[in-house]
Formats: structure tokens, C-alpha cells, sequence
């Protein structure tokens, strides 16, 4: 085994073992497990967008319509449906995954700024109907009165609500099944496909990869992951507003994943890691705790283009 | 039947004509030059061919088909491969990645979201075979962007050639090039023709190159049609050195 590949598995190794031993570590460093469960599920909306983003190369700005609509989709199917948590993430994922899939035809022939700028509008038609339809979505004041279910196991009934370690692993769950299907697609020949596009798009059109096509596909995967993280953003809240939906909450998504490293397949999750990190910890000392952020982003892109996985791993390299 | 056939192609960008009403007969097993002054038409000739621009009026037949309307990936699947004047490869992947991609779509496996150990087996085989015949096997893991110029031309070719093409286009193939590094691709180019039965179409601006590979040369200036024959024809053409010396060529 050369060294690369051998870094390689040793990084998944230790992410996975860090992923899986958080409730026992954070708290013992002066974190608390709702933070590591933050982390995980904007991670997750993080990595899916930079499906996109990383690995095919095109920007979208406009992820948070399909991460609130999942987040809507599962918090009103346990309010108005059925009180399952497992129907509500399902529910929550297809109907982002459905308006990705609708919304993907009529922009995936643009690019660059183009179609930052479409998928930013698409996001804002979602915002305003999710503010002003209050009958329903209870508009600015957010989807309230209810909460996340226990989950019902057949043999066993686990208590998610009060169990802050349970709801934990059941996002973990989650989190492993949508990354493992993410790596495993990003592996195979259609995977490649993507890179392709990413790295040269006439030279794949060239080649026979019709790339609308190509593109559409990716985008659809993407959002629909970016969905199912909204509707575990809905469970960790207990709640949803239309802020998940505002494109600053887009603009969120594209600043964990660059912070990180888009170029690293876990790049986005420590982007998430340090942002949701500096959101808790700076927000408590001051109100402008955006601004260091922002100035935090100016400084890794400035001196670590590739983000701060990117810099860890030129490091290691040489 | 002829390979390709080309009638009365034009390309008018607004009130440019930048070729008009050019027709061209590819016979299979034959390897053509399209050559001519800067400014002839010759690579907007190519484009229309290869579906990279839409023709103003005109039809393109390959294989008796008409394919004046399909978009550039429905010609690859149909057999026609093409590369650049200015090297379109996948410059942050390795020689290997770049060649795996151009196999695995080669072979249908585009939208597959997973492969075989057996197919992958296969798909090495193929990678392998490529690279030795572009002279890449020592560079395989080499990132394409870091590698010379001339080894990158060779890299795009071997990625078209990997699609099995039946007729394969190449725009300027040693253009930017130093004497050694137009040798040895003019050499690949001479094996892909001899040895492949390759049908080549090409565009070249280096005389040399052009006379030691080309059954038929086509001239083009100021987008029509200047003169077609063989080697021996066009060099002694006195259109085709008026249009050459810059005099007008009536």
C-alpha cells in the first residue's frame, strides 16, 4: 500500500471513530452533544452540496430551498400526519429530492454565476411561500406544536426526545448510510463522469458524456441529501422556520464547504465542525458573532485556498 | 460508400462568412489534411463536423446518416472522436483517470454506479493497452497538467482513441511543438493510420507533417474551397502558392 492511500483510509478511520465516540468525547473537552449532532447534520448538508460543488464543479446558492423543504416536509408530516420519525425523514427527503429533480431541467444549462443566480431565485420562491402561507407552515413564527417521535423498533421503543445521546446515533445512522451511498457513487464510473465534467466540460461532451444529463443527475443526488439533512436540521430543532429556506442559509452551506476543502471528500464536514463551533461559542460572547466568522472565511481563503482540510493534507503530503 | 461526406457546408457568424459551401468526400482507411492561411475556416470547418458549432446551412453524412443535427455526444456514439488545437484534457487527474474516464464511457458504463471486478479487469487491460501505444506507460500516474505539451497531446489522443472512433479529427495535433515532440506524434498519427486502419481527418499547419502523412489534402482560404487532390497535386497547385506567398489568389 503506498503512503497516499494509506493516509487515505487512516483519515476515514479516524472520522468515522471520532463520528462514533462523540457523545463521549466532546462533552469531556467542554462541548455538549446537541453541538456534535449540529455539526453532523449541516456536515451532511455541507458534503451533499459539494457533490455538486466539489466534485462536479458547479455552484449552487440556492441548497437551503431543498434542505427546508425537507426540514418542512418532515416537521409536517409529524404534525399533521403521522407521528413517525421514520416516514417524516422519508417524506422530508422525497419531496426535496422530487423539487430538485422538477426544478433541475430548467436550469442545468446554465453556469457559473447563471446558475448561482437562478438556484437563488428558485430558493427565495420557496422562502416567501413558507412565510406568507402561515396557515399552514405558521408562517415567520415557524412550524410549532410538535415534536420528534420515539422511534419504534419492532422489539424495542428508543425515547429520541429527552435522550440526547440516543437522537445523536440515530443521526449518526443516518449520517453513515447517505455518506457511504455519496463515497460509493463518487467511486464508480458515473462518479468519474462528474469529475470529468468538473475538470473540463468540453472534453467530456467530446468523449460522449452528454453533460446536461450528467449534471441533472448529480443535482438531483445532491439535493435530495441536502433534503434529508433538512429533515434531521427539523428533529434537532423541534421546529422549523423559513430561515432554512433564506439564502443566507444557502450561503452558509457554500462556506462550510470551501472553509473545509471542497476538494476533500470530508472537507465540508470539518467546514461545518468549525463553523456551527465558532457560531456557538462566538454568538454567546457577542451579537456580531458573524463577522468573525466572515473574517475567518477571508483568512482561510486568502492563505489556504483549498480549505483548511486541503492545507492538513498538503501538510501531511510533504 | 464513403465515411464521411460533407455538402456545401457554411457557417455565417453575422455578416462573416467564415467558411462557405465547403464539400469534402472521407473514404474509410483515408487520411486527410485540411490545410490553409490563418483565418481559412479550417478549424470552424472541424467544429460543424464535430457538432462543437451548428452549421448555417449544409449537411453532414456519416456512414449514410445525416447527422447535421445531433449534439456532439450522439456523434462520439456514432464513431466520430476528436481533439483540440489547444489540448482539452482532465488536467488535475492523473494519465491513468483521464484514460479510465474515456474507456469506461467507451465501453457504456457512463451512467453506472458501480463495476465488476471482472469488467474492471477489462478496463484495465484497455488502459494499459492505450498507454503503451501512446508511449504513456512510464507516466501513467502522472498528473496530466504537470506533464509537457507534447505528452499531453499524446494523452488526448490515446483519449480519443480510446472511444474507438471510426473516424477520429485532429485540430493542429503538433501545433506548439519542438522538433522531437512533432516527430514522435506525427510517428503515432503514421501507426494509428497504417497499422489501425484508422480513417484521419486533420488539420496541420507544418508543410512537412502534411506531405509525409496525407493521401488527400484539401485547401481552404477565406473559407471556401481553394483546391483538393493529392500531395503531388496541391504542392505544385499555383492557386495553392498564391494563397500561400499572401499574393490574391486570382
Amino acid at each position: 500500500m503506498n503512503t497516499e492511500v494509506f493516509n487515505k483510509q487512516a483519515a476515514n478511520v479516524l472520522v468515522w471513530l471520532l463520528l462514533l465516540a462523540m457523545p463521549y468525547w466532546l462533552p469531556a473537552i467542554g462541548g455538549y452533544i446537541e453541538l456534535g449532532t449540529r455539526v453532523v447534520v449541516l456536515g451532511l448538508a455541507a458534503m451533499a452540496l459539494n457533490l455538486l460543488l466539489g466534485y462536479t464543479g458547479v455552484l449552487s446558492f440556492g441548497h437551503a430551498a431543498y434542505f427546508g423543504l425537507g426540514a418542512y416536509g418532515a416537521g409536517m408530516t409529524v404534525r399533521y400526519l403521522v407521528p413517525s420519525t421514520g416516514l417524516g425523514l422519508l417524506v422530508g427527503t422525497v419531496v426535496g429530492a422530487v423539487a430538485g429533480a422538477i426544478i433541475g431541467p430548467m436550469i442545468i444549462r446554465l453556469r457559473g454565476v447563471y446558475f448561482a443566480m437562478v438556484t437563488i431565485a428558485f430558493a427565495q420562491v420557496f422562502y416567501f411561500i413558507a412565510f406568507r402561507w402561515s396557515t399552514v407552515t405558521g408562517g415567520d413564527d415557524g412550524l410549532t406544536g410538535w415534536t420528534r417521535q420515539p422511534l419504534h423498533l419492532g422489539f424495542t421503543t428508543i425515547d429520541i426526545l429527552h435522550n440526547p445521546t440516543a437522537f445523536y446515533y440515530l443521526v449518526f445512522v443516518v449520517f453513515a448510510v447517505a455518506i457511504a451511498i455519496m463515497a460509493w457513487l463518487l467511486r464508480s464510473p458515473f462518479g468519474r463522469t462528474l469529475l470529468a465534467i468538473r475538470e473540463n466540460e468540453r472534453r467530456a461532451r467530446f468523449l460522449g458524456i452528454p453533460v446536461d444529463q450528467h449534471i441533472w443527475i448529480s443535482w438531483t443526488i445532491s439535493c435530495a441529501f441536502a433534503s434529508l439533512a433538512g429533515a434531521l436540521y427539523a428533529y434537532v430543532n423541534n421546529f422549523v422556520d423559513p430561515r432554512a429556506l433564506y439564502w443566507t442559509q444557502s450561503g452558509d452551506f457554500v462556506i462550510m464547504a470551501v472553509l473545509g476543502g471542497m476538494r476533500s471528500f470530508w472537507g465540508p464536514l470539518i467546514g461545518a465542525a468549525i463553523f456551527v463551533t465558532l457560531q456557538d461559542y462566538v454568538s454567546s460572547q457577542t451579537e456580531n458573532w458573524m463577522s468573525f466568522v466572515g473574517l475567518f472565511f477571508v483568512l482561510v481563503v486568502l492563505f489556504f485556498p483549498r480549505g483548511i482540510l486541503g492545507m492538513i493534507r498538503r501538510k501531511v503530503a510533504s | 460508400m464513403s465515411l464521411l461526406k460533407v455538402e456545401n457546408l457554411s457557417k455565417h457568424f453575422g455578416s462573416l462568412i467564415a467558411v462557405d459551401t465547403v464539400s469534402m468526400t472521407v473514404e474509410p482507411g483515408e487520411l486527410r489534411a485540411v490545410i490553409g492561411p490563418n483565418g481559412a475556416g479550417k478549424t470552424t470547418f472541424f467544429n460543424m463536423i464535430s457538432g462543437f458549432l451548428t452549421q448555417t446551412s449544409g449537411k453532414i453524412v456519416f456512414d449514410g446518416e445525416d447527422i447535421s443535427d445531433l449534439s456532439p455526444a450522439r456523434r462520439v456514439w456514432r464513431g466520430i472522436a476528436r481533439t483540440f488545437q489547444i489540448t482539452e484534457v482532465f488536467p488535475e487527474l492523473s494519465v491513468r483517470e483521464n484514460l479510465r474516464i474515456a474507456v469506461e464511457t467507451a465501453s457504456g458504463l457512463r451512467l453506472s454506479p458501480w463495476l465488476s471486478a471482472e469488467r474492471d479487469k477489462e478496463i484495465r487491460a484497455r488502459i494499459d493497452e492505450l498507454l503503451g501505444m501512446g508511449g504513456l506507460s512510464g507516466k501513467a500516474n502522472r498528473l496530466v497538467g504537470e506533464m509537457s505539451h507534447g505528452d499531453q497531446r499524446a494523452c488526448e489522443i490515446m483519449m480519443a482513441l480510446a472511444l474507438k472512433p471510426r473516424l477520429l479529427l485532429l485540430d493542429e495535433p503538433t501545433a506548439g511543438m519542438g522538433d522531437q515532440e512533432t516527430y514522435d506524434i506525427t510517428q503515432l498519427i503514421r501507426r494509428l493510420h497504417r497499422d489501425e486502419k484508422l480513417t484521419i481527418v486533420l488539420i496541420e499547419h507544418d508543410m512537412r507533417v502534411v506531405f509525409h502523412l496525407a493521401d488527400r489534402i484539401l485547401v481552404l482560404a477565406e473559407g471556401k474551397m481553394l483546391a483538393e487532390g493529392t500531395p503531388q497535386e496541391i504542392a505544385s497547385n499555383e492557386a495553392v502558392q498564391a494563397a500561400y506567398l499572401g499574393k490574391a489568389a486570382a
